[in-house]
């Protein structure tokens, strides 16, 4: 019995797999007509790659997603609004402003605008620059998470509020300044780490099942959405209020 | 080797654990603090937290050892202007043209990365769930690689001909308002939430490198200016595919009932 969900673990993931590694074989053979090289690296690799995929959906199943529907349904039984929302703020906040990602992105963006003259290049002022963004970004991402779990237990409708967001994003895109709008977009994409979508995902979805009226499907999802609009709007705001 | 790989391995377990920091005292705070009551099931919540951080840890090393090199590899040799325009030759301006075998690999290298994505396997798992079966985990995941794939292709052609990525960003803001406005309310959110997933471990640090690259080699591109914003692609037009699918289901359904009606 065991042995046969860990078969069917692992075929799921050499499925997941198979499709860049015909990829890779497809150009390096056909196009670029060269030899694979490294064959026992490349072998090697993808083992661990299956390996480390399907021990990852087991943990899901085990782990983060019965922790994310305990914690909602446990605070939804708490039922203090405040607390449910200090959670949603504080899981964005802290699982953002520390992100590797992000710091790469915010240091890279510290270092192009000294280049180009928009701040002044001494390393105390990208530092202070840099965590500027960070922090921009983090608190935009706590800020997505409580909007995304107050509307869920409001029912406001989803479309309502990210086709207003979309809004905010273009009408600032025509007013911020170029240098900040590239970085901008991409800090709506580096926020949510691997961890923190199927938590968040749990959360989401266990408030929307445990609150009278609402539908998992219609109200659960949407949280990553608004983790992934608010940066680029923070962000772009972040540009405006520094360069001026 | 063998030491190396052990570093390796010890580097980014610390780097994944890390990531499971703030969410472990979080939930702790909460447990002892506000909530007061135990985690049901805390032991197999604990191990099961064990094997995401293991899991991970083994993918992402797998994927640093072996499939990222070739792929950025392969991104450079596809846009080496030796391999595009013939060896010898060069080209004072851009033919967008002549760079097919670029957005082919951008279209295919999407598609293959976006369907490994761990957070898009949790997504589509849980709206398989949650959907009672109506969603199915492939099919919500096959779409996605598709705007994924039209996405950075379209993304690589920008970088080329050099236009500029706001107009592109607003229209497909536009076409993703339009949809909404028509498309079956239930598929909104996790459309939405679609596009925040499909950017994470795997896909990103591949198409960074075949923007990068792209810009580096392409006459008259600036790698600080043009090589961005091939995530915003990504991550745009996933919603775009997502609801069009469910667009076209349900005219379908809508179509098919109406002629039955009509017999």
């Amino acid at each position: 019995m065991i042995v046969s969900l860990l078969l069917k673990k692992l075929r799921d993931a050499v499925a997941d797999l198979t499709p860049i590694v015909l990829v890779i074989a497809f150009f390096q053979i056909v196009v670029l007509r060269q030899h694979l090289p490294q064959v026992e690296e490349l072998l090697t690799g993808s083992l661990l790659v299956v390996a480390g995929l399907a021990l990852f959906v087991q943990g899901l199943e085990m782990g983060l997603f019965p922790l994310g529907e305990s914690m909602a349904r446990a605070l939804a039984a708490k039922g203090s609004l405040f607390w449910l929302l200090v959670f949603a703020f504080a899981l964005g906040f802290s699982t953002t402003v520390a992100e590797p990602a992000l710091i790469a992105v915010a240091a890279e963006a510290a270092r192009v605008a000294g280049q180009e003259g928009l701040i002044d290049p001494g390393a105390a002022s990208l530092e202070q620059y840099a965590l500027g963004l960070r922090m921009s970004v983090a608190f935009s991402v706590g800020l997505a998470i409580l909007i995304g779990v107050l509307r869920i237990i409001r029912g406001w409708p989803v479309h309502y509020l990210i086709i207003g967001g979309y809004a905010v994003v273009m009408l600032m895109t025509i007013f911020a300044p170029k240098e900040i709008v590239g970085i901008a977009y991409d800090a709506g994409g580096v926020t949510t780490s691997t961890i923190t979508v199927p938590l968040v995902t749990a959360l989401g979805v266990g408030l929307a099942s445990v609150i009278r009226g609402r539908s998992p499907l219609v109200d659960g999802f949407g949280l990553i959405a608004f983790a992934s609009l608010l940066p680029m709007i923070f962000v772009m705001g972040y540009g405006m209020l520094v360069f001026g | 080797m063998v030491a190396g790989f052990v570093n390796n391995f010890a580097s980014i377990l610390m780097a994944t654990s890390r990531d499971v920091l703030p969410i472990i005292l979080l939930v702790f705070a909460f447990q002892l603090f506000v909530l007061r009551r135990p985690i049901p099931h805390l032991r197999r919540v604990v191990l099961g937290g064990v094997y995401v951080v293991l899991g991970l840890t083994l993918f992402l090393l797998g994927l640093e050892k072996a499939l990222f090199p070739l792929g950025r590899i392969m991104a450079a040799q596809l846009s080496d202007p030796a391999f595009i325009h013939g060896a010898g030759e060069s080209a004072a301006v851009a033919d967008w043209s002549a760079y097919g075998w670029v957005y082919l690999f951008a279209a295919m290298i999407g598609f293959a990365t976006t369907i490994a994505e761990p957070s898009l396997i949790a997504v589509a798992y849980k709206a398989h769930e949650v959907s009672a079966g109506t969603i199915s985990q492939w099919g919500l995941r096959i779409t996605v690689a598709l705007g994924v794939a039209f996405g950075i292709s379209l993304g690589t052609f920008r970088i080329v001909s050099g236009t500029p990525l706001y107009m592109y960003i607003l229209v497909g803001y536009l076409v993703v308002i339009v949809q909404t406005m028509f498309a079956p309310k239930s598929i909104v959110a996790l459309a939405y939430d679609s596009g925040g997933v499909t950017t994470s471990t795997v896909t990103v640090p591949l198409v960074a490198a075949l923007g990068l690259g792209l810009a580096a080699t392409v006459p008259g591109r600036n790698p600080a200016l043009d090589g961005f914003g091939l995530i915003a692609f990504a991550s745009l037009f996933p919603i775009i595919s997502v609801m069009g699918y469910a667009q076209i289901t349900s005219l379908r359904a809508k179509y098919t009932g109406k002629r039955q009606g009509d017999e």
